[in-house]
């Protein structure tokens, strides 16, 4: 047994502690979530803890071993980073939901059955949804429904594979898995929904970009990471990764390149980023893997580190478009140095951490003599330098003069981008603590004389490209647009849907209406009045007659009768009459 | 779209000269650039490479590679990813 507690447990508690936290406390509180988790860490030894019986099956909320220990390090690290970013927000819903997240992600890392794994993987969902919501504008709200329904859709694949695997295999644990069987391609894609996969990728750059500030730091830091955390349990080596993470690097480049909205820009280049470890996971080898979740390592600090000087930028200046921005060093050095250290972590240079993490993935891949792989990654290397390296930072921050001088970030955001800046540095020229973290033991020097000069070659002559190209004034000037992605198909789609049921439903609709309710029963009741009301004037007339009744007065009589008995205003006696006559009826007949 | 505590700026004087106001330290800085991409092309000659691939020893090829492929990143995606998709910021409205 273990001293320990399960690690989602403080983030659920402390969670729900704070409406009760005083003012004051609540963001010494909230900080102190993260380090008392990052303390409960160290006495998390590895192994298997916290079983629970549930059924007949066994759950494991704490099944720990160095790749779930990794991501949690780093999920405790952003979670602190992003909440001192954060303190300025005396939104209480944002805080509550920021740390419940942080927690499921925590939960979903450590479950070691898929069915705690789900419950948690279906947590990441709901309490991230609230954090995109919380912008409380309509473009958020439309973004954060279409998340909601795309990720729907998304668990209840994850869940229809996991039951027809544990149908087929009678176990609920959660280890290698791979491509065998329908269930294990359920539960494949499911995963890669999550991954933003080609294709299943736009709920990634339509929704982080409609987040609030400080809850797209949260939001670019678990979702997918946990995803390529489950591909990497439960799916390594599996071949057809290599492509799809080949594919996810590259594509999203050229839409970067041509995309306004900064923060949307930093959505495609993650996109790319977890690509490199989708590719990783899919080549499958020791190297391979340990660069993968290296990888994810860094991404998440620098992805988290670009996602905060832009949310910066945006708190000071409330734009985020290329075209709104520039000039913006004069004013924010700090925050456009930082911007800056990220940029060059994301494109790799010697001495900052993606360097020693992207490298790994690179050679695993020439290891294993895939030349259009290699190439493709080196192309999206060359490209990310390009869009997430050059082009944010210099049309935030340079570029034409865009007039504004706001302040300085606020001292907290300033504080948690320095941590991230640092670290960014620290991994790069120090990797050896981070590499003793990774799941298989590291034989690998990034920092060989060839590989450093033709990285630095690579980098700087894209640098070069883009100089030259926008002195030639080919680049693509920032432009007020939307560029379509796979997610027209249900944007457009949707609305197609729509109208189509709204045409046939309810024309359906208005002709059950026209015939059936205004029509048919209308009919239906007249005709049943109309019946009583010429039976009544059988009986009536035939006793006038026998009373003698005769010419005008016989006409009126039946004339007052039949417009009572359809107007409904007989008299209750005679009403009460005809119903026993009716009864006596009944009577007699039966 | 505002988000709280979104300034306008323009606080400062608008006289004042930073950094890359000055046409000269634009000047410098593209200096010092082009320097360094020389030295890095001529730096290559002195290295004992090992590679994975035939075409990693040949010389001058990341510098290439990299200048070739933004180019045609810029050029795929101005001529024809760009008349493609985009569309008008109420596209979806």
């Amino acid at each position: 047994m273990t001293d320990a507690v399960p690690p989602v447990l403080i983030f659920v508690v402390g969670a729900l502690l704070l409406p009760v936290i005083p003012g004051r406390l609540k963001s010494a509180w909230m900080l102190l979530i993260p380090v008392i988790g990052f303390v409960n860490l160290m006495y998390l030894g590895e192994g298997t803890h916290f079983r629970i019986d549930f059924l007949d099956y066994h759950l494991v909320l704490g099944r720990v071993d160095k790749l779930s220990l990794l991501f949690a390090y780093v999920f405790h690290l952003i979670s602190f980073i992003a909440i001192l970013y954060a303190l300025h927000v005396k939104d209480s819903l944002q805080q509550i939901m920021g740390l419940l997240y942080a927690g499921s992600a925590l939960g979903a890392i450590f479950a070691g059955d898929l069915f705690s794994f789900f419950i948690f993987w279906e947590m990441l969902t709901v309490f991230s949804i609230f954090l995109i919501w919380a912008r409380r504008t309509e473009a958020a709200l439309g973004a954060g429904f279409r998340y909601l329904l795309v990720h729907a859709a998304g668990g209840l694949c994850l869940l229809a594979g996991i039951v027809i695997h544990v149908n087929q295999t009678g176990s609920i644990q959660f280890d290698y898995l791979g491509l065998n069987g329908p269930g294990s391609y359920f539960i494949f894609l499911g995963f890669g929904l999550n991954c933003a996969w080609p294709l299943l990728h736009p709920w990634l750059t339509d929704s982080y970009p409609e987040a609030t500030i400080t809850g797209t730091i949260f939001l670019s830091a678990f979702t997918t990471k946990v995803a390529v955390y489950a591909l990497a349990r439960g799916f390594p080596g599996t071949e057809v990764l290599i492509w799809i993470g080949a594919v996810m690097t590259g594509f999203p480049i050229f839409y970067a390149v041509i995309e306004n909205d900064l923060r949307r820009v930093l959505a495609y280049s993650l996109v790319n980023q977890v690509g490199f470890m989708v590719c990783g996971i899919g080549i499958g080898t020791a190297l391979a893997i340990n660069g993968a979740v290296c990888h994810a390592f860094n991404d998440i600090l620098f992805k988290g580190l670009l996602f905060m000087s832009m949310g910066a930028v945006m708190y000071r200046t409330g734009k985020i478009n290329g075209t709104d921005l520039g000039g913006l060093y004069r004013t924010m050095p700090l925050t456009c140095i930082f911007c800056m250290v990220g940029a060059a972590s994301i494109s790799a240079f010697p001495l900052f951490s993606g360097f020693v993490s992207k490298s790994m993935v690179m050679d695993a891949a020439a290891s294993g003599h895939m030349r259009i792989v290699w190439f493709i990654l080196l192309f999206a290397s060359a490209g990310v330098f390009h869009h997430a390296g050059i082009k944010i930072p210099y049309f935030a921050f340079f570029s034409h003069d865009s007039g504004m001088r706001p302040k300085e970030a606020p001292i907290h955001m300033l504080l948690a981008m320095g941590i991230a800046a640092f670290l960014c540095i620290f991994i790069g020229v120090y990797p050896a603590p981070l590499y003793a973290l990774l799941p298989y033991p590291v034989d690998y020097v990034p920092y060989t004389a060839p590989h450093v000069v033709g990285q630095t070659q690579l980098l700087f002559f894209s640098a070069l490209a883009f100089t030259l190209l926008l002195r030639a004034g080919i680049y693509p000037a920032e432009i007020r647009c939307i560029n379509l992605d796979a997610d027209w198909f249900y944007r457009k789609g949707g609305k197609v849907f729509y109208l189509f049921f709204d045409r046939v439903l309810n024309g359906i609709n208005r002709f059950c209406d026209r015939f059936f309710i205004k029509g048919f029963v209308k009919a239906l009741a007249a005709l049943f009045k109309d019946i009583a009301a010429r039976l009544s004037l059988i009986v009536m007339v035939s006793i006038w007659l026998l009373m003698g009744l005769r010419g005008e007065r016989l006409e009126s009589k039946k004339t007052n009768l039949y417009a009572d008995m359809m107007g409904g205003t007989v008299p209750i006696g005679i009403g009460a009459g005809v119903s026993t006559l009716f009864l006596v009826l009944i009577f007699i007949f039966t | 779209m505002k988000e709280p505590g979104a300034e306008s700026g323009k606080n400062e004087t608008p006289e004042k000269k930073y950094l890359f106001d000055n046409p000269r330290n634009v000047k410098i800085l593209l200096g010092c650039f082009y320097a360094s991409l020389v030295v890095l092309l001529l730096i290559e000659f002195l290295l004992n490479k090992h590679p994975h691939f035939g075409w990693e020893a040949w010389p001058e090829f990341f510098a290439v590679y990299g200048f070739v492929a933004c180019v045609v990143l810029v050029i795929v995606a101005k001529y024809f990813l760009r008349p493609l998709v985009k569309r008008d910021e109420d596209y979806y409205d």
